[in-house]
C-alpha cells in the first residue's frame, strides 16, 4: 500500500493529479458499478421494489450476511438447464470466428495498407475509419435490408441467374458473421496496421538475402514481429463480441445464441435482475482471462524493447 | 594477364590450366555497363567493375553516391536499369535474392529481433534446409569465429553495438555465401571501437577465404581495410585502385580532394616534354618531374599533399633553383601531437596547408603565427590533373 501510494504520489503533486484523474475515472465508473453488479448477483430475487432483496439483515440484533449463490449455480447447473452454458458456450464460438474472419481479411488489408506509398496511407486510413461516421445502427439494419428474402443482395444473385429461388439468409449464423465482421474490422485493422507500418523493411530483405522465399519471410519475418499487433487487434474484437447484443438481436436468429441477447431476456423480460447480474459477472470473468494473457504479454515485450 | 578463358576455368582444379584460372580470377565478380535509375534520379551510372576472387574491394564515395544501390543491386534487393553483373561467369540479373550465393551483412545490421543470437545464425541455414546437426555445427563455429559462443541465447538488443555487428557478420558468413557484401560495416560504431574492429573484421574475412565487397564513406575505414577502393561520385565510378595508387596518383580533382587533404594549384602548362613538364600558376612555377599527356598551354591542377610541402627559414636552393617553392607566412597552425599543420598564407590569397610529422622533441626551429616561411617541394611530389 505504502508502495502504491509513493507511486502515485511523488514528490511532484502535478503528476500526481495527471496520474490520479484517470484512476479515480475508473474507480468511479467501472469499478463501483462492478461492485453493485457482483452486490445484486448475490441476492435473492424480489417480486417488487428494488427487484432483489438486501443482502444484510438484522435478526434478533444478529447481523445476518447472506450472500446467495443461487443464481450462480444455476447457470451452471447443466442437468436442469444448460440454455446459459450453451449460450456461453456459442458467445465465445462466435466471438472466435468473428476474431478469426477479422484478423484473415484484416491482415492482408493491413499489410498493403502499411505497404502502400506514403502519401495514399492517411487516405486509405480515412476509408477503414469511415463507417464509423454513420451510426452503427443504421449500418446493421442497412444489411438488413441487403440480406432479407427479398432484399438487394438475392435480387442481383436472381438477376445474374445464379440462383432461382431467394435464399435465406437473414437470421440466420450466416447473417450475423456477416454483421459481426463487418462492424469489429476496423477494429482489427487499425492496431495490425499501427504495428505492421513500424515494421523495419531490412528485416524482410535480409530474410530475402539469407534464402527465406516470400512465403517463409511472412511466416518467419512478418509474422513474429507484428505479434503484439495481432494480439492487440484480437482483443479488440473478441471481447466486445462476447458481449455484443445489437448485431445477434438484429441479424441473428433463434439458432444463434448469444449471452448479450439472455441477459436481455433476464432482465427486461423475467425482471430477474440477480440472474442478469450473475450473467453479467459471469461474462465479465469470461473476457478477463483472455485480457490477463495479453497483459502479460505486453508486460513482457515491453520489456524486451527497452 | 591473359585474356584468354572460359567460363568454366575459375572451377577447375588449380593445376589444370594456371593462366585461365588467374584470368577468371581477376574477374570473380564482373560488373558491366550497370545503370540503374529511379524516377529521374541515375544513381548508378554506367558502372564497370572487374572484382577479384578474395579480395576485400571498397566503394568508397560521399553520402548519396549510389553506394547502396549499387549494393543492393549485387544482392538482388534492386534490379538494375540496364547492364549485366556476372558472378563467375554466371549472370545473375534473373536470380532473386533468396536464391543468389550472396549474403550482406546490412548497414544497421537488421537482426531479427525476436530470435537469439543462435537463430539469428541459424536462419540461413535453416532455410537452405541443412539437418539439424550440421546447422547447430556451423552455427557454433561461426559463433566461436567471432568470439560469441557466450551470448548464443541472448536477444540482439540485448547485445552491445559491437557484439551486434559480430552477430551480423557470423550471421552473413554462415552460408559460405561466394560474395559477402558489406554496407557500412562499422557505421553504426564509435570511433575507437571502429579502429579495432577493422582489422578484426579483415581478418575474418581472410580466414574464411570470401570474396568481399564493402561500402563506406569513411576513407581511412576503406584504406585500412581494402586491397583495393572504387572512387564513386554522382553515380560514376572515377577511379579503381590500390589506396597507395588512389592516394599518390589520383586521377581528378575529385579524388585528390576526396582522399585526404591536397593543396591544388590551377595553372597552364608552358613546357610539355616526355619526362617533365613545367606548369606556369600564379603562385609559382612547377617543375613536375614525370610526363602527363596533355598539350602546352592546356589549364591544369597541380596537387600536392600538405605531407610532402618542407617549410624553411631560408629559400632552399637545388636542381631545379627558381622552380616549387613559394614565399609565404604562417596563418595558423595546430598541434595534433604525431605532426603539426600549418595554414600558409600566399601572396595571391591562396592557402596552402603543409603538415610537418614531429620527428624531433625539441627541434631548433619551428615556424610559428606570423613567420616568414619558404614552402617547397620537390619534383616528385606532385601530380597534375587534367580534369
Ligand atoms: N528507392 C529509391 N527511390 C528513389 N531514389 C532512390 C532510391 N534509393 C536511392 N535513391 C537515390 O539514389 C541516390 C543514391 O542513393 P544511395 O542510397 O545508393 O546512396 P549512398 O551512396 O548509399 O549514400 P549513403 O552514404 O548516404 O548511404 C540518391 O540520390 C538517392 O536519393
Ligand atoms: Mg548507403
Amino acid at each position: 500500500m505504502n508502495k502504491l501510494l509513493a507511486r502515485l504520489m511523488p514528490n511532484n503533486p502535478g503528476r500526481a493529479v495527471v496520474i490520479g484523474v484517470p484512476y479515480l475515472w475508473l474507480v468511479l465508473f467501472f469499478l463501483l458499478p462492478f461492485l453493485i453488479v457482483l452486490k445484486i448477483s448475490v441476492s435473492e430475487m424480489n417480486v417488487g421494489q428494488p427487484p432483489f432483496k438486501p443482502l444484510t439483515e438484522m435478526v434478533d440484533n444478529f447481523l445476518n450476511i447472506r450472500v446467495y449463490l443461487g443464481n450462480f449455480i444455476s447457470l451452471f447447473d447443466v442437468a436442469n438447464d444448460d440454455l446459459y452454458a450453451r449460450t456461453y458456450l456459442s458467445s465465445l464460438k462466435y466471438a472466435a470466428w468473428t476474431t478469426i474472419f477479422c484478423l484473415v481479411i484484416g491482415f492482408p488489408f493491413a499489410y498493403f495498407m502499411a505497404r502502400a506509398r506514403p502519401t495514399i496511407r492517411p487516405a486509405l486510413l480515412m476509408l477503414v475509419m469511415m463507417p464509423f461516421w454513420t451510426s452503427f445502427l443504421l449500418r446493421v439494419y442497412a444489411w438488413k435490408a441487403i440480406l432479407t428474402t427479398n432484399g438487394v443482395f438475392n435480387q442481383i444473385l436472381i438477376g445474374l441467374g445464379i440462383i432461382g429461388e431467394p435464399l435465406h439468409m437473414l437470421h440466420t449464423p450466416f447473417s450475423l458473421m456477416i454483421g459481426m465482421v463487418y462492424v469489429y474490422l476496423p477494429f482489427m485493422i487499425l492496431p495490425l496496421y499501427a504495428n505492421l507500418v513500424k515494421l523495419d523493411g531490412r528485416l524482410l530483405e535480409a530474410a530475402a538475402d539469407l534464402g527465406a522465399t516470400p512465403w517463409q519471410r511472412f511466416w518467419l519475418v512478418t509474422v513474429p514481429l507484428s505479434k503484439s499487433g495481432i494480439i492487440a487487434g484480437s482483443m479488440l474484437v473478441f471481447i466486445p463480441c462476447v458481449g455484443e447484443f445489437v448485431i445477434p438481436e438484429l441479424l441473428g436468429g433463434p439458432e444463434t445464441l448469444m449471452i448479450g441477447r439472455v441477459l436481455w431476456d433476464e432482465l427486461f423480460s423475467n425482471n430477474d435482475w440477480p440472474r442478469a447480474a450473475a450473467v453479467a459477472v459471469v461474462t465479465i470473468l469470461l473476457i478477463i482471462v483472455p485480457l490477463a494473457i495479453f497483459n502479460k504479454y505486453q508486460a513482457e515485450s515491453q520489456g524486451e524493447r527497452t | 594477364m591473359s585474356e584468354s578463358s572460359s567460363g568454366t576455368a575459375a572451377s577447375a582444379p588449380a593445376a589444370a590450366g594456371g593462366a585461365n584460372k588467374t584470368a577468371a580470377d581477376a574477374r570473380f565478380l564482373r560488373i558491366e555497363n550497370l545503370v540503374k535509375e529511379f524516377d529521374s534520379v541515375v544513381a548508378v551510372d554506367k558502372v564497370s567493375i572487374d572484382i577479384r576472387k578474395g579480395e576485400i574491394f571498397a566503394l568508397l564515395g560521399s553520402s548519396g553516391c549510389g553506394k547502396s544501390t549499387l549494393l543492393r543491386m549485387l544482392a538482388g534487393f534492386e534490379t538494375p536499369t540496364s547492364g549485366r553483373i556476372l558472378l563467375d561467369g554466371r549472370d545473375i540479373a534473373q536470380i532473386p535474392p533468396y536464391e543468389r550465393p550472396i549474403n550482406m551483412m546490412f548497414q544497421s545490421y537488421a537482426l531479427f529481433p525476436h530470435l537469439s543470437v543462435w537463430d539469428n545464425v541459424a536462419f540461413g541455414l535453416r532455410r537452405a534446409g541443412l539437418p539439424k546437426d550440421q546447422v547447430a555445427d556451423q552455427v557454433e563455429k561461426m559463433l566461436g569465429l567471432v568470439q560469441l559462443k557466450q551470448f548464443a541465447k541472448r536477444k540482439p538488443h540485448q547485445l552491445s553495438g559491437g557484439q551486434q555487428q559480430r552477430v551480423a557478420l557470423a550471421r552473413s558468413l554462415a552460408k559460405r555465401p561466394q560474395l559477402l557484401l558489406l554496407d557500412e560495416p562499422l557505421g553504426a560504431l564509435d570511433k575507437k571501437l571502429r579502429e579495432r574492429t577493422q582489422l578484426e573484421l579483415v581478418g575474418i574475412i581472410e580466414s574464411v577465404g570470401v570474396t568481399c565487397v564493402m561500402v563506406t564513406h569513411d576513407q581511412e575505414e576503406a584504406m585500412t581495410m581494402a586491397s583495393r577502393i572504387a572512387i564513386m561520385s554522382e553515380g560514376r565510378i572515377l577511379q579503381i585502385g590500390a589506396p597507395a595508387e588512389i592516394y599518390e596518383t589520383p586521377n581528378c580533382r575529385f579524388v585528390a580532394d576526396f582522399i585526404g587533404n591536397v593543396n591544388l594549384f590551377k595553372g597552364k602548362v608552358v613546357e610539355d616534354a616526355a619526362d617533365h613538364v613545367i606548369v606556369d600558376t600564379p603562385e609559382c612555377r612547377h617543375y613536375v618531374g614525370h610526363g602527363i599527356t596533355g598539350t602546352e598551354g592546356m589549364e591544369v591542377s597541380v596537387a600536392i599533399r600538405p605531407e610532402k610541402i618542407r617549410i624553411t627559414r631560408e629559400r632552399p636552393g637545388g636542381a631545379h633553383d627558381g622552380f616549387n617553392c613559394v614565399e609565404a607566412e604562417v596563418a595558423d597552425l595546430a598541434y595534433l601531437g604525431s605532426y603539426t599543420i600549418y595554414h600558409l598564407k600566399l601572396a595571391t590569397g591562396l592557402l596552402v596547408k603543409a603538415s610537418i610529422a614531429s620527428v624531433e622533441r625539441l627541434p631548433d626551429w619551428q615556424p610559428t603565427w606570423g613567420d616568414k616561411v619558404f614552402a617547397s617541394w620537390d619534383e616528385y611530389a606532385m601530380v597534375v590533373l587534367t580534369q
